[in-house]
C-alpha cells in the first residue's frame, strides 16, 4: 500500500504516532489533507531529477541515469547521478562556510570565508566528464559489491570555481608535498561523528591542474545541495570519488592520502591482471587514476523499431580520462564490421565528445548497434567485460542498444 | 356526526398516533447509530479544542504480496532478523542488489563490524546470512549478458 493511501486510511492519533508528536489542531485538518512531515521524500522533487532516474539505494542516495537521458552535450542536473557515501549534510550556512587548507606538506595553514574565494582567486570554466568509479559494476561475474551501477553513473556538466592550484600556492607547499586529500561535512551512516563516509584525494600533479577547481557553481547557477553545496571539487577524468562534494578542508600530504575509501580496495584495482573471483592482497590493489576510454549511444533510447527502408541517425558521447577519444566506431554485426562516427573535439580538456552516424540496415530483423571508442593511445572498448577486478570498478565494455527493422 | 364520520375521525387519530411513534421510532435508531460508532457524541460538540492524542501501534511489519512493504525484502525464513540488524544503517536495497555467496555475506558483515560500527550478531549471522543466499542467490552473467526488459517503441526518423 502507498503511504499516501495508509495516511487517509488512518486516525489522527495514529498520525501522531507516524509523526511521534500530538498534532496540535489536527481537528481542523481537512479530511484529504496531505501533512508535511509525512509527505513521501520523493527523490525526483526533492532532487529535482528525471522520474526515469534510477534510485539504486536511499540511505545514502545513489541514483543513476540511463543512456538516453543523458543526451545532453552538457548534462543538466535531472540527469545527473548521484552517488553518496554518507549522509546529506543538513542545516548548510554558505554565508558561515569555511574552507581551511592544512596537512603536513602546507607552509601556512589558512582558512578562508566562502566569500574570499570567490573574490581573491581567478574564476575559471570547464566541461567536466565526472564517471563514477563503479559505473558499470552489475555486470561483472562474480558479482562485485557495492551499488549496482548499469551504464548511467556519468556525466559532463560544466563547472565555475578557483582552481585548487592557487589556492593552494596562497597558503604554500612545500618541497615534500605528495598528495591532497579532502575532508568534508557529509554524516556517516552510523551517524558516529568520528567517522568520515569519504575522505579522498589526488596526487599533487592532478591537485594542480587547471582544469582541478574548487567549484561553487553548477552550468551557471548555485551547486544544488546533492551535488555539493556551497563548495566541491570537481577532477575531470578521474573517478568521480576524487571530486569531494561539501568541501571543508583540503591537507596537503607528505604521503598518499590514508582518508577513508583511500586504504584498503577501495577505488583501487589490481596491479596485476587476475581471474575472475580470484582474491588479492590489499597490497597488490593500486589506486584507479585516469578513467579509461568509454561511450555511451544517448540516441536513440534502447528499443527503437524503424520501418524497414529509413536510416537511422544515432548520437552520443565518448571520452577517455586523461586522454582524448581519437576514433569513434559503430557495429550492428556484433563487431564483425566497424564502420566509422563522426567524433567532435571537446570543448575543453576533459569534456567529453559528441558523436554521431547514420545507419542502414540490409534487412528486416533484430539489431544491436554497438558503439566503441578508441583513445589517443589506440586503446579501444573491450567488447566483453574488461578485466575482473573484485570491486567491480572500470568496466568500460562497449555500449550497446536493441533496434528492430519491421 | 354519523357513525361513518365518527370512524374517519377515530381511524385518522390512529392514523397520526402511529406516524408519531414510528418518527419516534426512527429518532430513536438513529441516535442509537450514532451513539454506537461516536459514543461521545462529538459531532455535537465545539470543535476548536485541541485533540489529545493516544498513540496507536501501527503495522511496520505488513506483509503484501510476499514483500515486507517496509523495506521491500522478500518474505521468508530470517527477514525479520535482517529487517533489524541490517536496514538502521542503510537502505534495504544495498542488501537486495547484492547476489553474494554466505562466504562473501560473512565477509562482508566482518568489514561492517570492523568499519562501519555494526554489532555482534551473535545466533542472528548465520540466520541473515541464510535468507540473504535463500532469497538473493548469485546468478551466473557469463561475460557479457544479453539485453533484456527491451521495451519496444516506433521510432519515427
Amino acid at each position: 500500500m502507498k503511504r499516501r493511501d495508509f495516511v487517509k486510511k488512518t486516525t489522527l492519533s495514529t498520525l501522531a504516532t507516524l509523526i511521534g508528536a500530538e498534532i496540535v489542531y489536527g481537528s481542523n485538518l481537512l479530511e484529504d489533507y496531505n501533512l508535511l512531515a509525512l509527505q513521501d521524500p520523493d527523490p525526483f522533487k526533492l532532487f529535482n531529477k528525471n522520474k526515469e532516474m534510477l534510485v539504486l539505494n536511499d540511505k545514502p542516495w545513489n541514483i543513476e541515469a540511463q543512456a538516453h537521458l543523458l543526451d545532453d552535450k552538457i548534462t543538466p542536473n535531472s540527469a545527473m547521478f548521484i552517488r553518496n557515501n554518507g549522509l546529506i549534510p543538513e542545516a548548510i550556512d554558505a554565508k558561515k562556510w569555511t574552507l581551511t587548507i592544512d596537512g603536513e606538506s602546507v607552509v601556512n595553514q589558512k582558512t578562508y570565508t566562502l566569500e574570499e574565494l570567490k573574490s581573491k582567486f581567478e574564476h575559471h570554466t570547464y566541461q567536466l566528464t565526472l564517471e563514477c568509479g563503479g559505473n558499470g559494476r552489475s555486470e561483472f561475474n562474480p558479482p562485485a559489491k557495492g551499488n549496482q551501477w548499469t551504464v548511467g553513473a556519468v556525466h559532463c556538466a560544466t563547472w565555475t570555481g578557483i582552481r585548487l592550484r592557487d589556492v593552494l600556492e596562497d597558503a604554500g607547499i612545500k618541497n615534500n608535498a605528495v598528495y591532497t586529500g579532502y575532508h568534508a561535512v557529509d554524516e556517516h551512516l552510523s551517524r558516529d561523528p568520528k567517522k568520515e563516509p569519504i575522505s579522498r584525494g589526488a596526487p599533487m600533479v592532478k591537485s594542480l591542474q587547471d582544469e582541478t577547481l574548487l567549484a561553487f557553481k553548477m552550468n551557471g547557477k548555485e551547486i544544488p545541495l546533492a551535488h555539493g553545496y556551497p563548495l566541491r571539487l570537481v577532477a575531470g577524468g578521474w573517478p568521480a570519488s576524487v571530486s569531494g562534494k561539501w568541501i571543508n578542508r583540503i591537507s596537503i600530504r607528505n604521503k598518499i592520502h590514508d582518508g577513508t575509501k583511500m586504504m584498503g580496495t577501495a577505488y583501487r584495482v589490481p596491479c596485476e591482471p587476475v581471474a575472475p573471483g580470484e582474491k588479492v592482497k590489499d597490497e597488490d590493489m593500486c589506486i584507479i587514476e585516469s578513467m579509461p576510454v568509454k561511450s555511451l549511444i544517448t540516441y536513440p533510447k534502447s528499443g527503437a523499431v524503424l520501418k524497414d527502408g529509413t536510416s537511422l541517425k544515432i548520437r552520443g558521447h565518448a571520452w577517455a580520462g586523461e586522454l582524448e577519444v581519437s576514433k569513434m566506431e559503430y557495429s550492428i554485426d556484433f563487431g564483425a564490421i566497424w564502420r566509422e562516427c563522426q567524433i567532435e573535439d571537446p570543448v575543453n580538456r576533459l569534456a567529453w565528445q559528441h558523436f554521431s552516424a547514420s545507419i542502414d540496415f540490409p534487412k528486416k530483423g533484430y539489431y544491436e548497434v554497438w558503439a566503441k571508442a578508441t583513445d589517443t593511445q589506440g586503446v579501444a572498448q573491450p567488447m566483453l567485460l574488461p578485466g575482473w577486478n573484485p570491486k567491480g570498478y572500470l568496466n568500460n565494455a562497449c555500449h550497446r542498444i536493441a533496434i528492430k527493422v519491421t | 356526526m354519523t357513525k361513518e364520520e365518527e370512524f374517519k375521525k377515530y381511524a385518522k387519530k390512529v392514523y397520526h398516533l402511529m406516524i408519531l411513534a414510528f418518527s419516534i421510532f426512527l429518532i430513536a435508531g438513529g441516535a442509537t447509530i450514532y451513539y454506537i460508532n461516536d459514543p461521545n457524541f462529538s459531532a455535537f460538540k465545539s470543535n476548536t479544542e485541541a485533540l489529545v492524542v493516544t498513540p496507536e501501534e501501527i503495522d511496520e511489519n505488513l506483509i503484501e504480496n510476499g514483500i515486507h512493504v517496509r523495506t521491500g525484502l522478500v518474505d521468508g525464513v530470517g527477514l525479520m532478523a535482517v529487517v533489524n540488524n541490517c536496514t538502521n544503517c542503510h537502505s534495504a536495497k544495498l542488501v537486495t542488489q547484492n547476489k553474494m555467496s554466505a562466504e562473501r555475506w560473512n565477509e562482508t558483515i566482518k568489514w561492517m563490524q570492523e568499519t562501519q560500527n555494526l554489532w555482534d550478531l551473535g545466533a542472528n549471522q548465520e540466520i541473515i546470512v541464510n535468507y540473504l543466499v535463500t532469497n538473493y542467490p548469485v546468478t551466473e552473467k557469463g561475460r557479457r549478458e544479453n539485453l533484456t526488459n527491451i521495451e519496444w517503441y516506433g521510432l519515427e526518423n
